[in-house]
Formats: C-alpha cells, sequence, structure tokens
C-alpha cells in the first residue's frame, strides 16, 4: 500500500500547476446559471484551452492516477469544471472510444477533445429512469437510416449539444435488455423538439427531448445492433468511476470554509455543531482516501472502473447532501438567502441521490453484483 | 500510486487469518466464552512466535521489521476472528517490557478510564491504583475502571481502528451468508430489499472505513488516524447492529457469535478515549489549514 505519487506524476502535477496559474487570471468572466449560450462558450473555450495546452484528452487518454491528479488541481486551483462539456468528455467519449469504430472515432472524437461540439445524453424516458431496460423509444430501419420516434427526459444541456449519445429500442420482441442499441444522433435533425425543464433550483437545468421520426444514419451506431445495454454499460461504470474526483476536492474546499464562516458568526462556539462538523471532515478525508482506493483499483485492472463506483456514489451522495444541511445549520436565517452561494448548491445537492442511479438502485447493485445476494422478484 | 495490497501484504494477512482459524476458530471462541477471564498462555506464545506482538520492531533487535500498515492488517485479522487478550497494549510494550515481543508477558495498558485484562496481565503500562473491577458487558474482555483519564498512544488508536474493521468485515459477511440462506416467504430473505439495502450499507460502511483505516497507516497523521478512528467504529458497531436485526430472533441469542462482536466493538470504541476527542480534533483542523 502506497501513497506515493511516481517522478512522472509528480511533474505532470507540478507543469499542471504552473499552467493553470498562469491561464486563469486570462479568463472570460463566468456566465450566469441560466445563461446556456454563454455556459456551452465558457465551459467549451475552457476545454479548447485545455487541448491547446496539451491536456485534452486527460479523461480518457490518461491514466487513472494522471486523471486523478488532474481533477485534484484544477479543482484546487478554482479552474471551470467541465459543465457542458461534461457527456462528451466523460460519456460519450470514453464510450466511443471504448467502443467505436476507427471512423467513428475520428469523426466525433476530435471536435470533443477540442471543445468544438457539446452533447448530451438521451437515456432515460418518463416510464424509463432509474428502470433504464424499460425504455421505449423506437427505431426502426429505413435504407440507410434509423427512424426514431419517442421522448426523453432528464436532459441536461440539451439546447445546446450538438449531438445527443441516444438509446432507442431496435428490437421490440426481444428481452428488454436485449433490444436496444446506441446511437449518436444529430440534435439538428428535423422532427427533435427540446423544451426546458425548471429544476426545484429554478435553473433551466435540463430538458424533455420529443422525438418524431427522426432519421439517423446506420452508420451512426456504436457498437452492434440490440447490442447497446452492454455498451452503456461501459458509459455508466466511467460514470459511477472517478467522475466524482473534484467534487470531493470541493466538498472539502466547501467544509473549510464553513468552519471559517462559523467561526466568524459565533456558531463555532456551539460543541454540537463543531462535532458535526468535525465528523464531515472524517466523511471526507475517507472519501478521499476512497477514491485513491477506487482509482489504484482501475489502474490494475485496465482502467475501467467496476462496481466499486457504486459503493463510492452511495456514501457521497449523502455526504453531500449531510455537508450542505450543517451549512444551512452554520448560516441560520442566511440559508433562505439565494445569494447565498450555498443555498443553491444545497438544492442541487438534493438530485444526488436521484441522478445516475438512485441510491436505492445503487444498493441493489452493491447488494446482487458485489455481495451475491439473490436478485428479488 | 499503488493504493492497494501488495504481494506480500496479502500473504501476511492470509497467514494471520490461517493461524487464527486453526488456533482460535468457533470451538474456542466457545470455550472462551465458558471460562470468561482465562487468557490461553499458549496461544498467546504462539502469536509471539509467528511475530504478531514484534511485527514492528526492527530485525535488529529480533523484530520482524514491518510497519504499520502491515501491523494494521494483523489487527484487522484479530479484529475478524474476535481475538480476546490486550494484543493492542502487549504489542505496543514489544520492545521495551521484556517477554512482550515473544508473547511470554501480558501486558495491560491503563487507557481511558479503564483497564482490560488487569488481572491476567504480567505488567501494567500507566498508574493503574484505586482500579475497581467492572462486571463488564464483553464476557471476552475484562475490565477494570479506574480513576482519571490518560492520553491514547495513536498507534493504539490505529490499531484498535483496524480491529474494528475487521469486526465490521465479518458482520457484514456473517449477514450476507444468512441472508442468502435462510429462507421465509419462499425465497431467502436477501431477495427482500429490506434486508439487501440494509447489507450494501454495511459494506459501504466497511470499505469507506477500509480506505481510511490503510491511508492512516500509510501516513501516520493525527488527523488521518482520528478519520479511521471515527469511520471504524461506526463500521464496527452499526454492522454488528444491522448483522442482528437480519438474523431476527436468532441475533438476539447468547448461542450466536454475534453478540459478542457487538458488545466488543462497544469496548473498543472507549479504549481510544471518547469519539468527541477525534470529531472535535478534526474540527480544529478544518481551521488550521488554508482553503
Amino acid at each position: 500500500m502506497d501513497l506515493a505519487y511516481t517522478p512522472e506524476e509528480e511533474e505532470f502535477r507540478a507543469r499542471l500547476r504552473q499552467w493553470l496559474r498562469e491561464a486563469l487570471p486570462t479568463l472570460p468572466p463566468k456566465p450566469s446559471p441560466d445563461d446556456w449560450p454563454g455556459r456551452r462558450a465558457y465551459d467549451l473555450g475552457w476545454q479548447r484551452r485545455l487541448h491547446d495546452a496539451g491536456y485534452g484528452d486527460v479523461h480518457w487518454g490518461a491514466s487513472p492516477t494522471v486523471r486523478l491528479i488532474f481533477l485534484e488541481e484544477t479543482e484546487k486551483a478554482g479552474a471551470p469544471y467541465v459543465g457542458a462539456g461534461f457527456v462528451g468528455l466523460l460519456h460519450a467519449g470514453p464510450t466511443i472510444a471504448a467502443e467505436g469504430t476507427a471512423e467513428q472515432r475520428a469523426r466525433w472524437l476530435p471536435p470533443i477533445l477540442r471543445g468544438d461540439e457539446a452533447w448530451c445524453q438521451g437515456f432515460s424516458e418518463p416510464d424509463a429512469g432509474s428502470d433504464l431496460a424499460a425504455l421505449r423509444t423506437r427505431a426502426h430501419r429505413d435504407g440507410d437510416d434509423y427512424v426514431v420516434s419517442g421522448s426523453k427526459i432528464w436532459t441536461s444541456h440539451a439546447e445546446v449539444a450538438d449531438w445527443c449519445e441516444l438509446l432507442v429500442r431496435t428490437d421490440p420482441e426481444a428481452p428488454k435488455h436485449r433490444g436496444i442499441s446506441w446511437l449518436a444522433m444529430p440534435m439538428d435533425a428535423p422532427g427533435i423538439t427540446v423544451r426546458p425543464l425548471k429544476t426545484l433550483a429554478g435553473s433551466a437545468e435540463f430538458a424533455e427531448v420529443f422525438l418524431d421520426e427522426v432519421r439517423v444514419p446506420v452508420a451512426n451506431r456504436v457498437g452492434a445492433e440490440n447490442d447497446g445495454w452492454r455498451v452503456t454499460l461501459v458509459t455508466l461504470s466511467f460514470e459511477r468511476g472517478t467522475a466524482f474526483v473534484g467534487e470531493v476536492v470541493a466538498c472539502r474546499r466547501v467544509l473549510r470554509e464553513l468552519a471559517v464562516e462559523a467561526r466568524k458568526n459565533g456558531r463555532w462556539d456551539d460543541p454540537a455543531l463543531r462535532r458535526r462538523l468535525g465528523r464531515l471532515n472524517a466523511e471526507f478525508r475517507a472519501l478521499w482516501r476512497l477514491t485513491q482506493w477506487n482509482v489504484s483499483d482501475a489502474e490494475l485492472t485496465g482502467g475501467v472502473p467496476g462496481v466499486g463506483g457504486s459503493v463510492f456514489k452511495l456514501r457521497y451522495s449523502h455526504a453531500r447532501q449531510e455537508l450542505y444541511d450543517t451549512a444551512a445549520d452554520v448560516l441560520g436565517p442566511d440559508s433562505l438567502d439565494l445569494d447565498r452561494s450555498w443555498v443553491l448548491d444545497r438544492l442541487s445537492s438534493l438530485s444526488y441521490t436521484i441522478a445516475a442511479g438512485t441510491s436505492q438502485i445503487q444498493r441493489n447493485i452493491v447488494a446482487e453484483r458485489i455481495l451475491g445476494l439473490p436478485k428479488g422478484r | 500510486m499503488r493504493f492497494q495490497l501488495t504481494e506480500d501484504q496479502l500473504a501476511l494477512r492470509n497467514g494471520v487469518r490461517e493461524l487464527l482459524a486453526r488456533r482460535f476458530g468457533p470451538q474456542e471462541l466457545r470455550a472462551a466464552v465458558d471460562e470468561p477471564g482465562r487468557l490461553d498462555r499458549a496461544l498467546w506464545r504462539e502469536l509471539g512466535a509467528a511475530g504478531f506482538f514484534a511485527l514492528r520492531l526492527p530485525e535488529a533487535q529480533d523484530g520482524v521489521g514491518l510497519g504499520l500498515p502491515e501491523a494494521a492488517l494483523a489487527f484487522e485479522e484479530a479484529g475478524r476472528a474476535l481475538l480476546p487478550g490486550p494484543l493492542v497494549a502487549t504489542h505496543l510494550a514489544a520492545g521495551t517490557v521484556p517477554g512482550a515481543a515473544a508473547g511470554e508477558a501480558v501486558v495491560a495498558a491503563v487507557g481511558n478510564g479503564l483497564v482490560e485484562w488487569l488481572a491476567r496481565a504480567d505488567v501494567v503500562e500507566g498508574d493503574a491504583a484505586g482500579a475497581v473491577p467492572l462486571r463488564s458487558v464483553d464476557p471476552l474482555t475484562p475490565l477494570h475502571r479506574v480513576p482519571g483519564v490518560v492520553a491514547v498512544d495513536p498507534v493504539a488508536v490505529l490499531l484498535t481502528a483496524a480491529e474494528q474493521l475487521g469486526g465490521a468485515t465479518r458482520a457484514c459477511e456473517l449477514a450476507v451468508q444468512h441472508a442468502r440462506t435462510r429462507e421465509q416467504f419462499g425465497q431467502p430473505i436477501g431477495a427482500f430489499q429490506a434486508i439487501k439495502h440494509l447489507c450494501a450499507e454495511m459494506l459501504v460502511r466497511t470499505e469507506t472505513a477500509r480506505a481510511a483505516v490503510y491511508a492512516a497507516a500509510v501516513t501516520a497523521d493525527p488527523a488521518d488516524i482520528h478519520t479511521a478512528r471515527l469511520l471504524a467504529d461506526e463500521a464496527a458497531v452499526r454492522g454488528a447492529r444491522d448483522c442482528l436485526q437480519v438474523h431476527g430472533g436468532m441475533g438476539f441469542t447468547w448461542e450466536f457469535e454475534l453478540h459478542l462482536h457487538l458488545k466488543r466493538a462497544w469496548v473498543r470504541t472507549h479504549r481510544a478515549g471518547e469519539a468527541t476527542e477525534s470529531e472535535e480534533s478534526l474540527a480544529a483542523e478544518l481551521l488550521a489549514q488554508p482553503i
């Protein structure tokens, strides 16, 4: 067991740190949370900067440890997060890299890395969220095209995306996991309607997407026809692996800010509150160690994170909510003021036990796939 | 960064596990419960011969010459097997108390208002004057109350956390084993989400504690040790309680070993000082470093 980094890894860290010190002061002003075209330009512009400096492919071109260092250092420096580039860089990109043909990789990967194109995720449907395999959006073949009809929901960044990683049912007769295919759908194709949905935080974070006989070339299918479920598991395992590294670092920073705030407003003198902050410190320190453990595990098993990510996500999503509930107790009545940055973060933390597989689904995954308990009827 | 067990560490862990399975299995556990307060001196010497107490002593002093991570793995196995005796105190005395390293001497230490195994010890570290026996809740850990509170060695805190991790691991194993085989309403109870989710949470707590305990063993950093202690206490105590719940009425019997895990977990939560001290220390650490 070792927590030391190799000289090459330390060199990467030092070089990145230096570059961030020079690059960050030249960033344009941050757009407002609801300005999606502005956010797209800002987030993808940052990706372009990273690409030009040689860091563009760190999310799937580097070792898990180098990626850990990248996410740790960019978060510590206060660099922009992937934002509108999230699906391209962390879902669709890694999936195409792992499962796509040479032509598909050449067509889609460079624009993602250069920050030229943004992706969104068309997985969930009104009747297929946690039970994703129950999806009903249909695609039938017509010549060289699939003709797609149905609807998707909870599609983040849909209105500013160029492409959608889309799951469709290509064989309605097959068992529900077996008749699904993975398509790259251009978001400017005729027949697509995007209706933004307002979240409980008041922002237009995600959207409903309606598909009315949208034509998608068969050449845009990644993986074999009806093999989309397996392709999807590749994507989800990335999401549940190292996708939260930067956020753990961010939570540890927020916790220190909270302690400073509590000392400023006098609540630090409350021993019960102080001990809660101490326990949260233990929680996020342990989650950081668990991240390092999972990254080392991924490195040994060839880079693709396994079901251990579910263990992490379960613990993390609850810890994050506890963090912001504690923030509310530190703030007192100010926790009702939307102008305090922690208040919006508290609201958005409510999604963490739901998004990317609810805590209940994650517990089933842990129980069945790690502990080997029988599937229920 | 290779934050995973090395081949040597895996071999060490398996070696300790096999030794304890052979020498302290269910029968020996049962015998120990039937004769509370007795310490198996032959087993103690065998542990000494296997290097359990001298694990961190330099080879020049007839030690094994290994480090804190290896000691943590050995103590995790001791916790998993529910091995009784003042293991941490004797391990820490190796090199200073004659006979401790070889398992010839049993060493007790005055801790946080308590001493474990005082009447059986050959040597007592600390001031045990005024010690009064308690009727210990854990039949496998005789306890004396002592006046005053002493600061506990951080290594003792870490090794105690490693024992808690072992206990948590065992409780999870027992619960999963039972949930897979016990049938109710025509199917294994592990097929019910209520049971499944209890088991999943046990594993989540255990694996989070494992990362914290192993990291603290690597860094020996005080904040890492407090973290390990809080997470491991939680995993052990809640793990034993959830395991009891999964076993239903069977879990509430004297026959079943689970109550011994829960009671030992309770004893260990006090050995390292009160949890509030760790929480306060970790709270203070938040202000000690820049954002």
